[in-house]
């Protein structure tokens, strides 16, 4: 079950010809796949492209009517794998991932797949994660383009743009005989806009007609001596194939006024920011309407030559925008000017910064800063020699008050109590190499935990502490997520530590779902699941490749087994890799799940137990030494009305959903004896009612007994 | 071509471009708030009303408790379609919503809220921040340090406490939020068409709409005195003790005591000392804590504001009403704790309501609650503590909601009466003496630092472990008092050392500090 059901989404991928299409970027791609006739669609969740395969996972229906084959795949590598099916059949498919790393995974399959070209149009939409809330390594797709001849569409950020940009895609591939990059940026991605719908078309070819007359060609497959050919095929002619396609429908665009002493390259992408610099700087209106002529990469992958130098031709200089390095654009256009010997000056990263996300402040700087040496005329006084410059304040009160805020851990998030164990271990036995891996667990490197040293990759946590393994007093520990696992931990993490003889701890953290791509549905994940086959436990998977030491905690809240059975891992004298399942479901899917049912049995009348925890203000010292080992947004501090106090208490919120940590970490690490749980019975029997009544009438006779010996200070009642 | 966009010419700064006609709005949240829940409100209201509206963010790991921004941009309708940023930019934001307090300061620094453009809307509430709340002793940012800023930073500033006038009405901060936005008129939308939005939207409607209008009234009605101001801190009133009239006689003559024998400056907090150990123990606790006090209070200096006395009131209370099983044993059985319980967890009549405490005695704990002698003769003799030890330290999860688990803890509590005799106090009130005489000893030499002794019985607090080690930490930092006797700025070392220890869990930056000191 994801994260966000997208039932009422789904509803406009029906829109038919004529009806405009209102929602999100990565909503519109899905329409545009739709209304391309593609055959099949494959993926892997993550940032930003989540929310495509969500939406296609919810659009079954409409996919099953359109005979179009729809896949969760294991990895990216499985994504890109699946377009083998447009190698000899003329079927369109469209795989999706995160770039860069899901180009990376699947690079493999890409370069086969670019190598031996394709029939049907073959679309990668990559996700591109880059600047501001990326959750990954800085890196450009651009290279994987270039390396394997894979054509690289950067539309501009407007969906009308992008929905062409798909559709084109397509064609451009079948034109050229080579797959398609299309990059959307994480905003592009996310951004709300509308475009005018066309209706779906069911694909000519589908995957079942390919199943049933198959077909088989030698030259298309990567094996001496066709892949000598390929590479000659590539040059001679899918390339000028692509270059001809991207000409003839003018994907790369030109506006603004013909003449003109300077003028700007652009990628695709970037388009709205360099506009809005523009608008800033008095060049440009609100419509977008440029005194600087503008050559707009929307292709930004291969580039077109004699489009370039027409662009050039006049002018005394140009400025490619081109984010991120290397920056590979501004050289190959360096060699044309070059080698043509052209006068027209050529400037990039020289007024922006070799590295970096061009924000609204790098672009407005950038383009002042080459106007400023190229065009001071267009400039005004002001703009020329600013006095004063735009810059964020940096009031060091500011600082040093306004706190970070890490990611963490969600609201009795069951991998906390892992992290709280492993601390409360390192407290005993020292500090041990922690290797992290990519998913929610990550945010153990992050305070309060502070816990990992590496992330080498998804699925990669095991992989990536291989060589610390010897005779040494302490063993490491890796951990892995359950989605890490099924991508391909199994075999480069657990099937290598077993073959190689690693002694080190493998912890795996399942909590039921790909939980930080969005809560999509894994081979083991616990639900029933009308699409896909579920319910494959991870322990007989570990098993099955010759682990014999395997643990199955499967309340992770039990944070003194946790650290009981950790302290074995570490310590026992079995061989091997020591592999513990930490099982419990994501709160958040659970909270989804349950909150609903228990609202309904609730309102039916019936027995309902809730739970939540509180912590005695009276008996907290404000240590806080239990949100070191928490970090849950619903655990904070507050100030007492006391002069006599100094720190603030510990405090939980009404967020609280009662999963035990604070209790059980209070009582594992020994702190102190200031939190209570309540259990609140809704619609208790009468016998119960009976019962609790009596209880608190007697308690109540000696409460009372009490305090009528002592002074009793009003104050202390809240 | 006419350049209808901003003429940098004849304007102030550089550029923005609300002349061509677009607004500028960003949100700045935390993850878990709700901003794409506003975010999304805006746009429909704008689209509602015939404008075009974009809106961009960044979800992602964010989304998990990370500081986020939504920026939408919108324009009317009808002319030409405009070219929109996806990112907020420094100095070109018309609207900063945010929807907490040092959100609104991030807006600040990060360069979107200026005196010439922005229209700032926060929340003055905090959600405090991982290493705020983590932090040993008080982490918490400088808020009205913070507002000051914000003060000067905006063209006009809303400032209210949205995340209370939403629950109140039982409904969320983004309604709250969404009422101040439309009343503070920077939209050219109705009323009416804010609140039809939150009507399609179909879920919450009417605490929404009661959230919604909650939010309005504080921007419109200017007779809040809180919306502008951070609220005052309350003057704690304290009420009279209830208990028989033999008993209220004798705190009325310690009463007495404290306004006719101690300086005016230190009353209010003598009265929150005798208080806090009148609860503790009984009168004759209070009578021995104002005692003490008056007797550091006899060496204090009537030039420095009395602030000797005054640290002494406060400390040598929190010393005399030392953490121990009785004391936990008594809060806990309390029937005004079991109401709070029941209030928190908003447990009703028709419910019941089961409690388990966690509590984790070791044999220190057992041993503390034995007779002096006794207590002491096995506290000698590690082999039969670490028996004991065996024996007693487990994690123990008690149900105080039945008669068995109450009786045990309403005993333990009831043995207050014998408190005086039991090992744990013997070592609690030599250690007070000794910190005691050390102030008085110090306070003739050198008053500052006199007043930072009693200041750093702040490090001794918690449990177990935590006990210990604020123990420990306390023992370290005063060990440095023979280089500070003599020394006039030998206080502010002191403090020095203390903040130090404060915030240093595992003692290393501690060792470093007291070397500074040892090579002055």
């Amino acid at each position: 079950m994801a994260e966000r059901s997208f039932a009422k989404e789904v509803e406009k991928l029906r829109l038919t010809a004529g009806e405009e299409f209102a929602g999100e970027g990565i909503l519109a791609v899905t329409k545009a796949l739709l209304q391309s006739g593609v055959g099949y669609v494959a993926g892997y969740q993550g940032a930003p492209i989540s929310h495509l395969m969500d939406v296609l996972a919810d659009a079954r229906d409409i996919l099953e009517e359109l005979g179009v084959r729809f896949e969760a795949s294991a990895s990216e590598a499985t994504a890109a794998a699946t377009l083998a099916a447009s190698v000899h059949y003329p079927i369109r498919g469209a795989v999706t991932f995160k770039a860069p790393v899901g180009t990376n995974v699947a690079s493999d399959a890409l370069a086969n797949l670019a190598s031996g070209g394709v029939t049907g149009g073959a679309l990668v939409i990559v996700g591109e994660d880059y600047g501001e809330g990326s959750s990954i390594m800085q890196e450009r797709s651009h290279a994987f383009a270039m390396k394997s001849q894979i054509w690289l569409l950067d539309p501009r950020p407007n969906l009308p743009s992008i929905v062409d940009s798909v559709e084109h895609g397509f064609a451009l591939s079948e034109a050229s005989n080579t797959p398609v990059m299309l990059q959307m940026r994480i905003r592009a991605c996310h951004v709300h806009g509308r475009f005018v719908a066309k209706d779906n078309r069911r694909p000519p070819t589908t995957v079942v007609d390919a199943l049933e007359s198959p077909r088989r060609d030698t030259a298309r497959i990567v094996l001496p001596p066709a892949s000598f050919v390929h590479e000659h095929e590539k040059i001679d002619i899918r390339w000028p194939a692509a270059i001809d396609y991207v000409k003839r429908h003018n994907l790369n665009e030109v506006f603004g006024p013909a003449e003109s002493a300077v003028g700007i390259v652009l990628q695709g992408g970037l388009y709205n920011g360099v506009i809005r610099a523009l608008q800033r700087l008095g060049l440009a209106d609100a419509g977008g309407d440029s005194r600087i002529p503008l050559y707009v990469l929307n292709v930004a992958y291969p580039l077109i030559e004699d489009e370039f130098l027409t662009f050039c031709a006049g002018k005394q200089a140009v400025l490619v925008v081109e984010e991120g390095q290397p920056n590979y654009i501004e050289q190959a256009f360096g060699a044309m000017l070059h080698k043509q010997a052209s006068e027209t000056k050529l400037a990039g990263k020289d007024p922006f910064p070799m590295a970096g996300e061009y924000t609204g402040q790098v672009m407005l700087d950038g383009l002042r800063g080459f106007l400023a040496a190229h065009a001071p005329d267009l400039l005004s006084d002001r703009d020329r020699s600013p006095n004063r410059a735009v810059v964020p304040v940096d009031d060091a009160t500011l600082s040093q008050n306004v706190p970070v805020r890490p990611a963490g851990f969600c609201i009795g998030c069951p991998e906390r109590p892992i992290f709280a164990a492993m601390k409360l271990v390192e407290k005993d036995l020292g500090p041990h190499h922690v290797a992290a891996d990519i998913g929610c667990h990550l945010f153990s490197i992050l305070p309060p935990f502070s816990i990992g040293a590496t992330t080498m990759g998804y699925g990669l946590g095991p992989a990536s502490s291989a060589a610390l393994n010897g005779s040494a007093k302490k063993r490491s520990i890796s951990v892995i997520g359950d989605g890490g696992f099924w991508h391909n931990g199994l075999s480069s993490g657990i099937g290598n530590a077993v073959f190689n003889k690693n002694d080190g701890v493998i912890m795996i953290v399942d909590n039921y779902y790909s939980a930080a791509t969005g809560g999509q549905d894994i081979l083991s994940s616990r639900a029933t699941n009308r699409s896909r086959s579920t319910r494959h436990p991870i322990e007989t998977a570990v098993r099955g490749v010759g682990v014999t030491w395997v643990r199955t905690v499967d309340r992770t809240y039990d944070v003194n087994r946790m650290k009981a059975v950790l302290e074995e891992a570490l310590t026992t004298d079995e061989p091997g890799p020591k592999v513990i399942v930490a099982s419990s479901e994501c709160m958040l899917n659970r909270q989804r799940r349950e909150k609903p049912l228990v609202a309904a049995a609730m309102t039916r009348g019936e027995r309902v137990v809730k739970q939540r925890f509180g912590v005695d203000e009276d008996i907290c010292t404000g240590d806080h030494a239990c949100i070191r080992l928490s970090g849950c947004p619903s655990l904070s501090v507050k100030r007492l009305d006391d002069p006599l106090r100094d720190d603030p208490v510990a405090s939980i919120d009404n967020s609280c959903v009662g999963c035990g940590n604070c209790g059980e970490v209070a009582d594992a690490a020994v702190l102190c004896p200031s939190f209570w749980r309540a259990d609140i019975v809704h619609n208790p029997s009468r016998w119960e009612r009976f019962a609790a009544g009596l209880r608190l009438r007697v308690i109540g006779w000696l409460q009372e007994r009490r305090a009528r010996r002592r002074l009793s200070f009003g104050a202390e009642v809240a | 071509m006419t350049a209808i966009g901003f003429d940098a010419s004849d304007a102030g700064e550089v550029g923005t471009t609300q002349e061509a006609g677009v607004i500028k709005l960003a949100i700045l949240a935390i993850g878990g708030q709700g901003g794409g829940v506003i975010t999304d409100w805006i746009v429909a209201t704008a689209e509602r009303n015939g404008w075009l509206a974009q809106s961009t963010s960044v979800p992602g790991v964010a989304q998990r408790t990370g500081a986020t921004i939504y920026y939408v941009e919108m324009a009317p309708g009808g002319g030409p379609v405009p070219v929109m940023a996806l990112a907020p930019a420094p100095g070109d934001v018309d609207i900063v919503v945010a929807a907490e307090l040092m959100e609104a300061g991030r807006a600040v620094q990060r360069g979107f809220v200026t005196p010439e453009t922005t229209t700032l809307i926060a929340s003055t509430h905090r959600a405090y921040g991982i290493l705020e709340k983590s932090a040993p002793g008080d982490g918490i940012g400088d808020a009205a340090a913070v507002t000051e800023i914000l003060l000067r930073s905006a063209k006009r500033l809303i400032l209210a406490d949205m995340e209370t006038l939403a629950r109140d009405k039982g409904s969320v901060i983004s309604a709250s939020l969404f009422g101040a936005l439309a009343a503070a008129g920077v939209l050219p939308f109705s009323r009416e068409s804010y609140e039809q939005t939150i009507r399609d939207s179909g879920k919450g409607v009417t605490a929404s709409l009661a959230a919604f209008a909650a939010g309005w009234q504080t921007v419109r009605d200017p007779q809040d005195p809180d919306r502008l101001e951070p609220r005052p801190q309350k003057v704690r009133s304290r009420p009279e003790p209830v208990g028989t009239a033999e008993l209220s006689a004798a705190y009325h003559r310690l009463v007495h005591r404290i306004e006719t024998g101690f300086p005016e400056v230190a009353q209010d907090m003598l009265l929150a000392g005798l208080e806090k150990v009148v609860d503790y123990q009984d009168i004759g606790y209070g009578r021995q804590y104002l005692d003490r006090v008056a007797e550091v209070s006899a060496l204090d200096a009537v030039d420095r504001g009395a602030l000797l006395t005054v640290e002494a009131a406060k400390y040598v209370a929190n010393a005399m009403a030392y953490d121990d099983v009785i004391r936990v044993a008594d809060l806990k059985t309390r029937g005004s704790r079991a109401l709070r319980v029941r209030e928190e967890a908003g447990v009703g009549e028709k419910q019941v309501l089961k409690v388990t405490e966690y509590m984790h005695p070791r044999a220190e704990e057992v041993c503390g609650l034995l007779p002096r002698r006794l207590g002491a003769f096995l506290e000698a003799r590690p082999k039969w503590m670490a028996r004991l030890d065996r024996l007693v330290n487990r994690g123990r999860r008690v149900r105080t909601d039945t008669l068995f688990w109450f009786l045990v803890l309403y005993t333990l509590g009831g043995l207050r009466l014998w408190r005086r005799r039991l090992l744990r106090h013997a070592h609690e009130t030599q250690h007070i003496e000794n910190w005691l005489d050390r102030v008085k000893a110090t306070a003739p030499r050198n008053y500052a630092l006199a007043v930072e002794i009693l200041r750093c019985r702040r490090l001794i607090k918690g449990y177990s472990d935590t006990h210990a080690r604020g123990l420990s930490k306390y023992d370290k930092v005063l060990s440095s008092l023979p280089a500070l006797l003599d020394r006039s700025d030998g206080g502010d070392w002191l403090r020095r050392l203390r903040d130090v220890a404060l915030k240093d869990e595992e003692g290393s930056d501690l060792e470093g500090a007291l070397k500074t000191v040892e090579s002055l």
